[in-house]
């Protein structure tokens, strides 16, 4: 063999050889670890994205919408690609109206990061604008955004959700669970720069929320409001809350706070404008709280509507304490106790209970606990217990202080007198028929108890200006002085107003509280300057919204009313008072 | 005489191999027609140039080469004073109508050329032809290393130890190259740019930078492992489609075949070219002078190397260096040097055959 032939031969082998190393490394690659590549290569092209769940409406009686939620995009930016790719980011600074160094810098914040917002809750053409820049690194996610269309009216009620959709008050927070939809999942198949380039699979398809239908009447809550707004400003007062509960079913129709706030716009509210004060404030009732302390002394059989009480000069001294009267009234009946409001009579009707039974009465009335309904932030009345009680504190107690209340104990204690002398727990979700309750009197007491309330919403009456033309309403005035904590005592010339009453008064239907809170202005009525008594501040309010109510829901009037019988006052009734 | 100066087996491989090619072309381009027309017209014209130079005597060949030679070297010379910069290397001289890579050239001319000094000094080489070789091959080597094109450098010096070695050198001289080789390897390391280096340092380890330098590496081999057995199917090849895989219409081009046909095609693809290389160096033993067999084997041992660099650097056997997978790879020059020198090999195989018959 020739010298070139041999090392032909040794080449061939040599080649041979490297042909069968590449062989080997290929089976090695493709069979061998085959797996272990096909995995990497899924981790590095797969990934998974959140699908955001649609969150459920918020819905009044009728269907009307509350809380909605629309579609949204949102831009973010994965900066460990964006840096390590050096992706200039101006054009879309431009498009989202940013500098753009301040949009570098913030990325530049978080280099290891692979997720950061850049823009949130964008109308979906224009996040599709942002796509269409085609910025490696940049992508856009679809979340929902909560819009409540009645702005500030429903605000303190319907609360409000988080940027990432989550309920954080009111409604919105108690019925979270309900309302809050599953956010699925799906497998997107996503290119080198990480943009999902098609579907791969779906994992979990996300489950919608459920739509959550309130007692609310949207009608009624605007009207609430409204009446109640007006007459907060005029008077100058702190704040005022309205409730309008349905006595058929125990359901809210409207529960009005003012000052309130825009849920829709709020990054630049006070935490405080979120109170819903109907529920988580306390205060005094003040002569409200008559009614229970004689509805106590009815359902003991011993008084009758007509029974006497000698109120003598309007004075009453009891354990160092003088209660008095406006005027003195002498000797009267319990029903004109209530329609005079007279303290004495009241103080001297309830020391004629005893206090253990007394207690029971009013706890019956949901008095001194937490009033139902669900709502977060709710605070339970303050009523102390009986084994505690001196005469005075007894006394005091029947006309409203030495007691505390949220607007809705106020108004669920209304309601029992209404309902027949049932106790029954409200709600706000809408429903056929109340809940079973607990009886607290009979319904021959609260039938007699209602009559007698008639009588204050009528001329000779402290609520005369509650009155509705065509309907009787059964109500009470209150008034009473503002304690301090900060400054231990009560305030001199601050008043806690309020107006809690029903209509029709035979069967009612509807229980309105109204509460107006420290009043700074007086009430100019009838030429003269006065405080702003329950009956002068809040019955104003309570016979709008009442009035209003009876007509939007088509309640038919009182048998025996006078039609139309129109009268001077009502002029009055229209302006502030 | 058309139809005898052509060989037809190494013909019909080298045709299925290019038109197979600008079919993945098509496929890595994600579907870019005008990236398939621009490479099938270099195909072409390669094609051409391997009719013409078939046809043309071998002894014009021998003749020419030394001046072909002289014609690569000064135009890697002008390369590096006129030429065109592209990813930080000079390596193209534009001809306006498409840019040219005198290096591509040089990788035919060079086994011509040692060929040609060979058969000027029959016999096995003395130490002052060794040299001489030596010279014939470090030369444009050297300038090719500093355009710079390391691969390519060493894809000139492995052609030109092919001829060497099957020149019939003595066993002592080659073992003196090994030392050579061995001295020179810490040198040259101190002359390597630092990507050169980091490209090592990431051929031994790819993970020590898996999002940077070694990130071709290790997408290549996700590619060509998810392919497994049959592969993803044509046009399906995830890791090309989603551009996981760089440079896939070039130096990566084997990673999409491998991926999308799996390791029925990747043997496959080895087989065709096995074929083509087998049958090169059946007609280059044919050849009936030194010049003839050296030339030959010389041009065949090129494209091996090409080959098994490409297909070993996709693989991960062998360090990521530039070099394209012969008349598969988008690239111009290359296309027409390898089937220009592939025409040569036909040229002097039919020679023998027209003296015999």
């Amino acid at each position: 063999m020739k010298v070139h032939a041999r090392r032909a031969v040794v080449a061939g082998v040599l080649f041979s050889l490297i042909a069968l190393m590449l062989v080997l490394r290929a089976v090695d690659l493709q069979v061998i670890k085959q797996s272990f590549f096909a995995g990497r290569a899924a981790h590095q092209q797969l990934r998974t994205i959140r699908l955001p769940a649609h969150r459920g409406m918020i819905l009044d009686r009728r269907g009307q919408p509350i809380a909605i939620s629309t579609p949204v995009d949102s831009v973010w930016a994965n900066p460990r690609v964006i840096l390590g790719q050096k992706v200039n980011l101006a054009p879309l600074a431009r498009m989202l109206g940013e500098a753009p160094e301040r949009l570098a810098q913030r990325v530049k914040g978080f280099p290891k990061r692979e997720f950061l917002y850049i823009a949130r809750g964008l109308p979906p053409a224009r996040a599709q604008s942002i796509l269409g820049l085609e910025l490696p690194g940049v992508h856009v996610q679809r979340e929902y955004r909560r819009y409540y269309p009645a702005g500030p009216v429903a605000a303190s009620v319907v609360g409000f959700t988080n940027i990432d959709d989550r309920g954080q008050y009111g409604l919105e927070l108690e019925y979270n669970h309900w309302l809050e939809g599953k956010p699925g999942a799906m497998r997107v198949v996503t290119s080198a720069t990480g943009t999902p380039v098609e579907d791969d699979e779906l994992i979990a398809a996300p489950r919608p929320g459920r739509n959550l239908v309130t007692s609310l009447d949207m009608r009624i809550q605007y009207l609430a409001h409204q009446a109640l707004a007006g007459k907060v400003a005029a008077l100058g007062a702190s704040w005022g809350a309205a409730i309008v509960i349905d006595v058929k079913t125990g359901g809210i129709l409207a529960m009005a706070n003012v000052p309130s706030y825009n849920p829709n716009v709020r990054s630049d509210l006070k935490a405080s404008l979120y109170r819903n004060r109907a529920v988580a404030d306390l205060f005094e009732p003040g002569s409200v709280f008559k009614p229970f302390v004689i509805a106590a002394a009815l359902a003991t059989g011993r008084w009758r509507p007509e029974s006497w009480v000698n109120t003598g000069d309007g004075t009453l001294d009891i354990g160092g304490y003088r209660i008095r009267d406006d005027r003195a009234l002498g000797r009267i009946s319990l029903t004109t106790l209530l329609e005079k409001s007279s303290n004495v009579g009241a103080a001297k009707v309830a020391l004629s209970l005893n206090p253990e039974y007394l207690y029971r009465v009013l706890s019956g009335f949901g008095f001194g606990s937490l009033a139902a309904g669900g709502f977060p932030g709710t605070v339970p009345g303050r009523l102390e217990f009986y084994g505690r009680w001196v005469p005075a504190q007894q006394a005091a107690i029947s006309r409203g202080y030495g007691v505390s209340v949220t607007a809705l104990e106020l108004a669920q204690g209304y309601l029992a007198i209404a309902d027949g002398g049932i106790f029954r727990p409200v709600g706000f979700l809408k429903r056929k028929r109340s809940d079973s309750g607990v009886r607290v009197i009979s319904s021959r007491v609260a039938a007699e108890l209602r009559r007698m309330l008639t009588t204050v919403v009528s001329d000779r009456g402290t609520g005369f200006l509650a009155e509705v033309p065509n309907y009787r309403v059964a109500g009470k005035t209150g008034t009473a002085r503002l304690y301090s904590v900060r400054l231990g005592g009560y305030v001199p010339g601050r008043y806690t107003s309020v107006f809690a009453g029903m209509a029709p008064a035979r069967h009612p239907r509807l229980v309105v509280v109204v509460v107006i809170q420290d009043a700074s202005h007086q009430v100019s009525f009838g030429g003269r300057n006065l405080i702003a008594f329950g009956g002068l501040a809040a019955a104003p309010v309570f016979q709008q919204i009442m009035a209003g109510t009876l007509r939007l829901l088509n309640i038919a009037p009182d048998p025996g009313t006078v039609l139309a019988k129109l009268k001077p006052r009502a002029a009055w009734q229209q302006g502030p008072a | 005489m058309f139809r005898t100066r052509i060989d037809r087996p190494l013909l019909i491989a080298l045709l299925l191999l290019g038109l197979g090619g600008l079919v993945l072309l098509f496929s890595a381009s994600g579907g870019n027609w005008q990236l398939v027309f621009r490479q099938g017209i270099r195909l072409s014209l390669g094609l051409i140039l391997l009719f013409a130079l078939a046809m043309t005597p071998p002894r014009y060949f021998r003749m020419a080469s030394p001046a072909l030679y002289l014609l690569a070297l000064l135009l890697l010379v002008a390369v590096l004073i006129f030429g065109a910069r592209g990813k930080g290397a000079e390596r193209w001289i534009n001809l306006g109508l498409f840019q040219f890579q005198p290096a591509e050239l040089m990788k035919l001319a060079l086994p011509l050329a040692l060929a040609w000094y060979f058969h000027e000094h029959p016999g096995a080489p003395r130490w002052d032809e060794v040299l001489a070789a030596t010279l014939i091959v470090a030369l444009p080597a050297a300038l090719i290393v500093v355009e710079p094109d390391l691969g390519t450098g060493i894809l000139v010096i492995g052609a030109g130890a092919a001829v060497l070695f099957l020149s019939g050198i003595k066993p002592r001289y080659l073992f003196g190259f090994a030392l050579l080789l061995a001295a020179t390897l810490p040198l040259a390391w101190h002359f390597l740019h630092g990507y050169q280096r980091q490209r090592l340092l990431i051929f031994l380890d790819p993970q020590r930078d898996p999002l940077g330098a070694g990130y071709h590496i290790i997408q290549s081999k996700i590619a060509i492992g998810s392919g497994a057995l049959f592969g993803q199917g044509f046009l399906k090849g995830s890791q090309a489609q989603l551009n996981f895989l760089p440079e896939r219409t070039t130096d990566f081009i084997f990673s999409v075949f491998a991926e999308q046909f799996g390791l029925i095609g990747s043997l496959a693809l080895l087989a065709l070219y096995a074929f083509i290389i087998g049958r090169g160096f059946i007609l280059a033993a044919r050849a009936h002078t030194r010049y003839g067999r050296l030339a030959a084997a010389g041009i065949v041992s090129t494209f091996t190397l090409y080959v098994v660099v490409n297909v070993g650097m996709v693989i991960g056997v062998v360090p990521v260096v530039g070099v394209p997978l012969p008349l598969v790879s988008y690239g111009g020059t290359s296309i027409v040097t390898v089937l220009a020198g592939f025409g040569i090999l036909m040229g002097i195989a039919a020679h023998r055959r027209l003296i015999d018959a």
